[in-house]
C-alpha cells in the first residue's frame, strides 16, 4: 500500500455478477430504479434552493424582491454584483480572508506533518500520552474556549492583528489534522524507510526527502479542510476583529447585512461573492477528502 | 482503498508503546520488528528525542498555548468577578457558578441543547445514510450531485444564517412560495414565534450538517471490501437486504463516530443562533443555546467571570457527555479511539 493510493481511493467497484436480481452493472453505471434519480436530483435541489435564492436574488432589484420575494429574476440586473466587486471594502475583507486563511493552512499542514510524523514513526514512552492530547482537542471545538482565549489574545496585544486569529485557528484545526495524518504517514511502507537507512539517510531525511512528498494527498485534504474552516470562521474574529479595517469576509458579510438591510439585493451579492473561494477548493478537492478521511474514520 | 490504510483510523489509535522502549532506548522506527536496530546505526538516545523534540514540539506548544491553557483560565478566572481590566480581584467563589445553577435563561438554554442534539440525531443521521448509500451507488452524474449536496456544509454559518433568515422571515420567500402553492395557512412566523423557532433552527442545522455526516459516511463505505456484496449478490440477496445485513453494520463505527461529534457540535452551537437571531431575540424565541447565553451575559455585558464561569459549565457538561459516550457507545469498536488507553 502506498500512500499515493489513498488519493485514488476509488469508490468505483468492480462489476458485478448480472445474475444478482435487479442488479445489473456495466463498468460504467449501475442501471437503478430511475426513482433514484429522481429522488437524487429532489435532494440536491432541496440544497442549492437556498444557495440559489442568495445567488439569483443578487441578480434582481430590491422592488422585485419586495414584490415577489420567491419569484426568479425578471430582468437581470448585473449591477448588485457590479457595485460589490468595484467596493473597496469587499476587496480588503476579502484579501484579510485570504491571508488568514492561507496562513492557518500553512502552519496547520507544517505543525501537523511533523507531529503526525513523530506519532505516526516513532517509538517513545510518551507518544501515547501525546496523541490523546490531541485526540481529546476534538472534544472541544472553540466554543468552550472562547471567553479566556479572546482574554488572552487580547494580552498579548494581538487584537485586529492577523496572529490573533491564525494561532488560535492553528491550534483548533491541529487535532483534525493529525488524527487523519496519522495513519496516513502509518501507511508509508517500512522498507522505503529501511532502504533509504541503507542509503544513508537519517530519519529527518528521510522525513524530508520520502515522507513530505509522500504525504502530499494526506496534506491536500487537511490543507483544504483548514482553509475552508478558516475561510468560513465566525465565533472567533467575531471575538478578536472589532475594527472595520479587519474583517474578515464572514464578519463583513453580517456587518453589510445590517448596514444595508434595506438594499436586500446588494447584501445578496455581497453574500454570494464571499462563499466562491471555499466553493471553487471544495468542488475540485471533493474525492480527495472523501479519500482523504477513509483512513481516519474506520477502523 | 486498501486494507492497510483502513487499519489507521481514529478507531484504530497507534498501538500504545511497547514497555521495553522508554525513553532511554531509541525504540526501532515506525513499527515494532523493523529490521533496523540490527543495523547498528540508529541515532543516539539524545539524537531521537531531539528529532522528537525538534518535530513535534511546536505543535505541542502552540497547542497547549492556544487550546488547553485557556480552559485553565476559565476555570480560573470562574471564581472571580471580573469585568476584565485589571487582573481580577474580587473573589466570588463559588458565586457565579450558583448564579448560573438558579437562572431559568440558563435552563432554558440548557433544555434548547437537549433538544438540538436529540433532533441532529434524529433528523440527520437517517437522511445521512440514505444520501451517502445513494450516492455510494454509481449512477449517472454521481460526481456532480455530491458536490451539490456538500454546498451547503462547504459556505459559512454567516451566508447560510443570512440567507434563511431572509427565507424564512415573515415576508419573505418561504412564506411566499407557501401562498403561490395554495398553503396560505401553513405560511408563519418561523423565526419569531417560540413554539416553531426551534424547529425552523433545526431545519437549518439539518440542512447545513447533513452533507458533513454524507462526507464521512462515503468515507466508510469506500472501506467496506466490494467483495462481500458481490457475494451476497451471488447467493441472492437484493439491494435493501445488503444494505440493512452488511452495509449498515459495517458501517457502525463510522456512524457512532458521527454521532459522537455530532453530539458534541450541538452542545456547543453557536454561529448560526446568534446570526439569525441575534443576541437579544434568541432567547425570548426560544432557541438561545449555552454558547450564545455564555457570550450574551460574558464578553456582551461585561462580565467576563461570570462568562468564563459558563465556560466551565459548558466544558463539564461536554466532556461528562463525552466521556460517558465513548465509555458506553464508542468503546466496543474504537476502543481507545480518542484516549489511546488499550493495547
Amino acid at each position: 500500500m502506498s500512500a499515493s493510493a489513498v488519493q485514488t481511493a476509488p469508490t468505483a467497484a468492480r462489476p458485478v455478477r448480472p445474475d444478482g436480481p435487479r442488479r445489473r452493472r456495466n463498468l460504467a453505471f449501475e442501471r437503478v430504479n430511475p426513482m433514484v434519480y429522481v429522488v437524487a436530483w429532489l435532494l440536491v435541489g432541496l440544497c442549492i434552493a437556498p444557495v440559489a435564492y442568495i445567488v439569483l436574488g443578487g441578480l434582481r432589484t430590491n422592488s422585485q424582491i419586495t414584490a415577489d420575494p420567491s419569484g426568479l429574476p425578471t430582468t437581470w440586473e448585473f449591477g448588485n454584483y457590479v457595485e460589490v466587486l468595484t467596493s473597496s471594502l469587499f476587496w480588503q475583507q476579502f484579501g484579510n480572508s485570504l491571508v488568514i486563511g492561507l496562513a492557518t493552512t500553512l502552519g496547520v499542514v507544517v505543525l501537523g506533518v511533523m507531529a503526525s510524523f513523530v506519532l505516526a514513526r516513532y517509538e517513545f514512552s510518551g507518544r501515547a500520552a501525546m496523541y490523546s492530547l490531541f485526540a481529546a482537542g476534538l472534544m472541544f471545538p472553540m466554543t468552550v474556549a472562547i471567553t479566556p482565549l479572546y482574554i488572552m489574545i487580547r494580552g498579548l496585544g494581538l487584537m485586529n492583528s492577523v496572529p490573533g486569529i491564525v494561532l488560535p485557528q492553528i491550534a483548533f484545526a491541529l487535532p483534525t489534522t493529525i488524527i487523519i495524518l496519522v495513519p496516513f504517514l502509518r501507511a508509508i511502507p517500512k522498507e522505503l524507510e529501511e532502504a533509504a537507512a541503507i542509503d544513508g539517510a537519517s530519519r529527518l531525511g528521510f522525513f524530508i526527502r520520502m515522507v513530505v512528498p509522500l504525504s502530499v494527498p494526506g496534506v491536500v485534504t487537511v490543507g483544504i479542510l483548514a482553509f475552508v474552516a478558516s475561510w468560513n470562521s465566525y465565533m472567533l474574529p467575531l471575538f478578536v476583529l472589532n475594527d472595520e479595517s479587519s474583517y474578515t469576509l464572514p464578519l463583513g458579510v453580517q456587518s453589510f447585512a445590517s448596514q444595508y438591510s434595506v438594499d436586500t439585493a446588494r447584501v445578496l451579492a455581497f453574500t454570494s461573492l464571499s462563499m466562491i473561494p471555499a466553493l471553487i477548493f471544495f468542488s475540485l478537492f471533493e474525492k480527495r477528502i472523501v479519500g482523504g478521511l477513509t483512513g481516519a474514520v474506520k477502523g | 482503498m486498501s486494507e492497510s490504510t483502513s487499519a489507521g483510523a481514529v478507531a484504530t489509535a497507534p498501538p500504545a508503546p511497547r514497555p521495553g522502549s522508554g525513553p532511554g532506548r531509541a525504540g526501532p522506527p515506525g513499527r515494532p520488528g523493523s529490521g533496523r536496530t540490527r543495523s547498528g546505526r540508529r541515532p543516539t538516545t539524545w539524537r531521537t528525542r531531539a528529532e522528537i523534540g525538534l518535530l513535534a514540539g511546536p505543535a505541542i506548544v502552540v497547542f497547549l498555548a492556544f487550546v488547553i491553557v485557556p480552559v485553565l483560565m476559565a476555570a480560573y478566572y470562574g471564581f472571580f468577578s471580573w469585568k476584565g481590566f485589571g487582573a481580577p480581584s474580587d473573589v466570588v467563589g463559588l458565586g457565579n457558578y450558583l448564579a448560573i445553577w438558579r437562572d431559568a435563561t440558563f435552563h432554558d438554554a440548557l433544555r434548547h441543547n437537549g433538544v438540538i442534539v436529540v433532533m441532529s440525531l434524529l433528523l440527520q443521521g437517517p437522511a445521512a445514510i440514505a444520501l451517502a448509500l445513494l450516492l455510494n451507488r454509481r449512477i449517472r452524474g454521481r460526481s456532480a450531485i455530491r458536490v451539490l449536496i456538500f454546498v451547503p456544509y462547504v459556505i459559512s454559518e454567516v451566508i447560510v444564517g443570512t440567507g434563511w433568515s431572509l427565507l424564512l422571515q415573515t415576508s419573505g420567500a418561504v412564506n411566499d412560495l407557501l401562498g403561490k402553492i395554495g398553503l396560505e395557512g401553513w405560511a408563519v412566523d418561523w423565526l419569531s414565534d417560540p413554539s416553531i423557532a426551534i424547529w425552523s433552527l433545526m431545519l437549518i442545522i439539518t440542512w447545513k450538517y447533513v452533507g458533513f455526516a454524507v462526507i464521512l459516511f462515503l468515507a466508510g463505505l469506500q472501506s467496506i471490501p466490494e467483495e462481500l456484496h458481490e457475494a451476497a449478490a451471488i447467493d441472492g440477496a437484493s439491494y435493501w437486504q445488503i444494505q440493512r445485513s452488511i452495509t449498515l453494520p459495517l458501517l457502525g463505527p463510522t456512524i457512532r463516530i458521527w454521532a459522537f461529534l455530532s453530539i458534541i457540535g450541538a452542545l456547543q452551537l453557536f454561529d448560526l443562533v446568534y446570526i439569525v437571531w441575534g443576541q437579544y431575540v434568541a432567547a425570548t424565541a426560544g432557541t438561545s443555546t449555552m454558547a450564545t447565553y455564555m457570550v450574551v451575559n460574558g464578553r456582551n455585558a461585561g462580565n467576563h467571570g461570570f462568562g468564563n464561569a459558563v465556560a466551565v459549565v459548558l466544558f463539564l457538561i461536554s466532556l461528562v457527555i463525552a466521556l460517558t459516550y465513548q465509555r458506553f457507545v464508542l468503546r466496543r469498536d474504537t476502543e481507545g479511539a480518542l484516549t489511546e488507553r488499550k493495547k
